[in-house]
């Protein structure tokens, strides 16, 4: 009676991991059978002309270069509005505030910005920016509007860094005589970086892979010269992607470029992705405190 | 010491540094500003009752009809569908990252969860589109591929590693005594799984699937994608719907700057903005409640 | 008003003290002045508040949130928590140093110069000469001056504390307070840390928390006895040690409670 008992309870265990397994098999075909077919389809479609020339024949040959050049733009712009703007927020949050009503407003505004749909960042700097502060749809609008949206990535990935510096660091330091604000900057500061540096990493991988928020703040259709400044419209990865295959004519033909793009975009969000994962290992491994 | 004392220095810093943690702050009233300032108007032309309730989305018809309902229920039912699939498999993954896999394996499995929570949504809306749509046409006999369960499915492909991470460290931080005392009573490993680990974190994991569905509802390029557009309450899994952000994304581009149909698109972002606001709010009091009982509460 | 500290030869003094955390009060009535040129030992059973009125000498209690002070402390003829005061100046004057080592991640020579440039100090050379008297003060000049490049955190916990205490001398501070300083370290650090605060107290006026009470005999001139947030006796460390005036600080130093 009691083996049988026993022995059902090990039949239980049996199936449930059954079910377990079968649940990560599931995701390592469903997402390595996507990665895969997108690699097949698009490696065909790649080449260093494909990577360095514009696109022709009204967009159903060529290449996607300005879009890569556009796409970096929106990098490199939503990281220098939103790495400033994170990293001290991150520093009040973690070094100046006391426990209070005000910590707690702003802990859940961040919270909930972070939680804002993407498509209403666009909405919204489609009004402000766009519309309000007349950029209009430009390299400018859109890096704010990215930026704001990985603003509380940046913040949250700051404050743990933050919150790492062991609290025995900052009582030496001050315990020297040294004021707050140089605690901070020599001693807090320099041992977060390597996490400041992976969620901004992260973060700068996140805008590259979003469309719906530079639809109608930055990302232009076709554009028939690279931007000349920060009011110009730039092409992005992500929303040619989007417009190769669904506006026009000619939808079938150009798939091949289609696959190539996704493929390019993947691999430039994964492998940003992948770099801030290993750099965030190594300098784990390497910390010595 | 140059004119200002230190100690004002320091006072001057820290208002610097409070003054920018509450760009954040500043930024959320911006937006919950600026949505309004632009949805106003549509209820000149039509009701928030016949706005929220009414079944017919023809904003270029003349005259209009601005009824969101449809909208609504496709947003809530491709959300509510990629939730029931993404949520078993991804609180199973994580429940085996976290207490099966070997060590070594798990240190591949979590770096390549995570890398897998930033893949692109426009990829996935491509793929969804291009292959996944196709092969359920032919299969299935449909008169298109570009339906709620194409949604649903791309939807939960791109929520799962959310859940599956969130999920893995709220398991993996219930305290090792917790797992003793059960072993030490004679509790098998599933049991221990599924009467202890998981109680203890199901704060965490809640909090996981509340975080993925408010993903659900506002992701936009998937359901722009592949739900196919048809803006009417569905019959079937296999009928086209068109979420709000699909709606949005989709018609912005061609209304006329300030038209009554602009105005609603706002007021459908508005209404978005609040239902993803209220599960964030949501997850924010759970997570809350669970750092700050943590464990003890069982 | 007496003014404490010019009259009978101390540098600090404590005056009414009471000190909470929160709504619980760790000090209770604290009067307490401490000789220049001395070393002071606190002991007490653990919890008794050693640690709070070490921390309220540099104003670190600051760094806590919450906590709050009453009464005075007069150093230099003034209440360091008179409002005007700023709490940097007075840990420049009273260095501290922690009960685990606790050198920054950064080099030898780095950690000894950190809070000399940070308050201004003068050149590259001048600062060559400030590490190596500290560390010749702190006896570890010897082990490392071949390495002063090489990071702090590759030291044996006995030498990162005594470059700690180099670091805090580097400051040329009036008073140093010493946290239990040898309870993370072995038996041959102890004495060496021991045999340094006998070194030291020529120019210095120390301060040190201990639980060792033959540590406590060893390297202090007075000590003070506490018990739950209270000082029971204040007297010279042979008289204590010998024969104490109260029972209670008896039963402790020989072992029968705490
Ligand atoms: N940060 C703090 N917050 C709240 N209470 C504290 C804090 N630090 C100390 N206390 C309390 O104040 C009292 C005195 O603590 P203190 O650290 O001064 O003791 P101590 O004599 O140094 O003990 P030990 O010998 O164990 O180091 C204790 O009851 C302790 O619980
Ligand atoms: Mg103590």
């Amino acid at each position: 009676m009691k083996s049988g008992n026993l022995r059902w309870r090990y039949i239980k265990q049996f199936l449930f991991f059954g079910l377990v397994k079968l649940a990560v098999a599931l995701i390592a075909l469903a997402l390595g059978g996507i990665l895969l077919y997108l690699l097949m389809q698009g490696y065909s479609a790649i080449s260093w002309d494909f990577l360095t020339k514009p696109p022709t024949d009204a967009m159903t040959k060529g290449g996607i270069m300005p879009a890569i050049i556009g796409t970096f733009y929106l990098m490199v712009g939503s990281i220098a509005v939103s790495l400033p703007l994170g990293v001290a927020s991150a520093v009040y949050l973690s070094e100046y505030s006391k426990k209070s009503r005000t910590l707690r407003i702003i802990r859940i505004g961040i919270n909930c910005l972070a939680g804002v749909p993407s498509i209403v960042f666009g909405l919204f700097g489609l009004g402000l920016f766009v519309v309000y502060l007349k950029f209009g749809s430009s390299i400018l609008a859109g890096s704010l509007t990215l930026g704001i949206l990985i603003l509380p990535t940046i913040i949250g990935a700051s404050e743990e860094a933050l919150k790492g510096v062991p609290q025995t660091f900052r009582e030496a330091s001050l315990a020297l005589g040294v004021s707050k604000w140089q605690t901070i900057y020599h001693i807090v500061l320099p041992n977060a970086l390597p996490g400041i540096l992976t969620g901004s990493i992260l973060g700068i991988g996140r805008a590259a892979g979003e469309t719906a928020p530079i639809m109608f703040t930055a990302a232009a259709f076709f554009t028939a010269r690279l931007p000349a400044s920060i009011f110009d419209e730039v092409m992005a990865l992500p929303y040619h992607i989007y417009v190769l295959a669904t506006a026009g004519t000619r939808i079938e033909e150009t798939r091949p470029l289609q696959y190539g793009t996704a493929l390019v975009l993947i691999a430039l969000v994964l492998g940003i992705n992948f770099v801030a994962i290993l750099f965030r290992s190594y300098t784990r491994r390497r910390k010595s405190w | 010491m140059t004119g200002i004392t230190r100690t004002t220095k320091e006072k001057i810093i820290k208002a610097f540094f409070f003054i920018i943690a509450a760009t954040s702050v500043i930024i959320l009233g911006l937006i919950i500003l600026s949505l309004f300032r632009e949805a106003w108007p549509i209820f000149r032309a039509t009701s928030m009752k016949d706005f929220l309730f009414g079944t017919e989305w023809y904003p270029t018809y003349d005259p209009p009809s601005f009824g969101i309902w449809p909208l609504i229920v496709g947003s809530l039912i491709v959300t509510v569908c990629s939730t029931l699939i993404a949520v078993p498999i991804g609180v199973l993954s994580a429940i085996y990252i976290s207490e099966l896999a070997h060590p070594r394996a798990k240190e591949i499995l979590k770096p390549v969860i995570e890398l897998l929570a930033g893949l692109p949504s426009v990829v996935l809306g491509f793929f969804g589109m291009v292959v996944l749509a196709p092969w359920l046409q032919d299969t299935f006999d449909l008169p298109t591929g570009l339906n709620i369960v194409n949604a649903s499915l791309m939807l939960a492909i791109m929520a799962i590693p959310t859940i599956s991470s969130i999920s893995e460290d709220a398991l993996y931080s219930v305290p090792r005594e917790f797992k003793e005392a059960s072993y030490a009573l004679g509790a098998t490993k599933y049991e221990t799984i599924v009467r202890v680990i998981v109680p203890a974190a199901l704060s965490g994991v809640s909090t996981a699937v509340i975080l993925g569905m408010s993903r659900a509802i506002g992701e936009t390029m998937v359901v722009l994608m592949v739900a196919g557009g048809a803006a009417a309450v569905p019959e079937s899994l296999f009928d086209s719907v068109r979420p709000m952000p699909a709606s949005i994304a989709a018609e912005m581009g061609e209304t006329p700057f300030r038209s009554d149909h602009y105005h609603a698109l706002f007021a459908i972002a508005v209404v978005l903005f609040f239902l993803t606001l209220a599960f964030n709010l949501i997850a924010d009091y759970v997570s809350h409640k669970f750092r700050e009982e943590g464990s003890a509460t069982l | 008003m007496v003014k404490l500290n010019e009259h009978d030869g101390s540098i600090i003094s404590v005056q009414d003290v009471n000190f909470y955390y929160g709504a619980s009060k760790a000090l209770t009535d604290i009067n307490m002045s401490f000789k220049k040129n001395q070393v002071t030992a606190l002991i007490g059973p653990s919890g008794c508040g050693k640690s709070t009125l070490l921390r309220l000498l540099n104003r670190m209690n600051d760094l806590i949130d919450g906590t709050r002070v009453e009464g005075r402390v007069y150093f230099e003829g003034k209440n360091i928590y008179d409002p005007h005061v700023d709490p940097v100046d007075i840990r420049r004057k009273i260095g501290m140093v922690f009960q685990k080592p606790n050198p920054f991640p950064k080099s030898i020579f780095n950690n000894i110069i950190y809070g000399p440039t940070l308050s201004g100090a003068g050149s590259r050379s001048d600062l060559s000469a400030l590490v190596e008297k500290s560390l010749k003060q702190s006896v570890l000049w010897d082990e490392v001056k071949d390495i002063l490049n090489q990071s702090a955190m590759r030291l044996s916990g006995g030498q990162q504390q005594r470059l700690c205490i180099a670091r805090a001398l580097a400051m040329n501070p009036d008073i140093l307070l010493m946290d239990e300083p040898t309870s993370a370290l072995d038996p041959i650090s102890t004495a060496k840390i021991e045999e340094l605060i006998d070194e030291l107290k020529k120019d210095y006026t120390i301060i040190i928390v201990t639980h060792n009470m033959q540590q406590a005999a060893r390297v202090s001139d007075e000590t003070g006895f506490f018990y739950l947030g209270k000082l029971i006796e204040y007297n010279q460390t042979a008289k204590i040690f010998t024969k104490p005036d109260l029972k209670q600080t008896e039963d402790y130093i020989t072992g029968r409670f705490g």
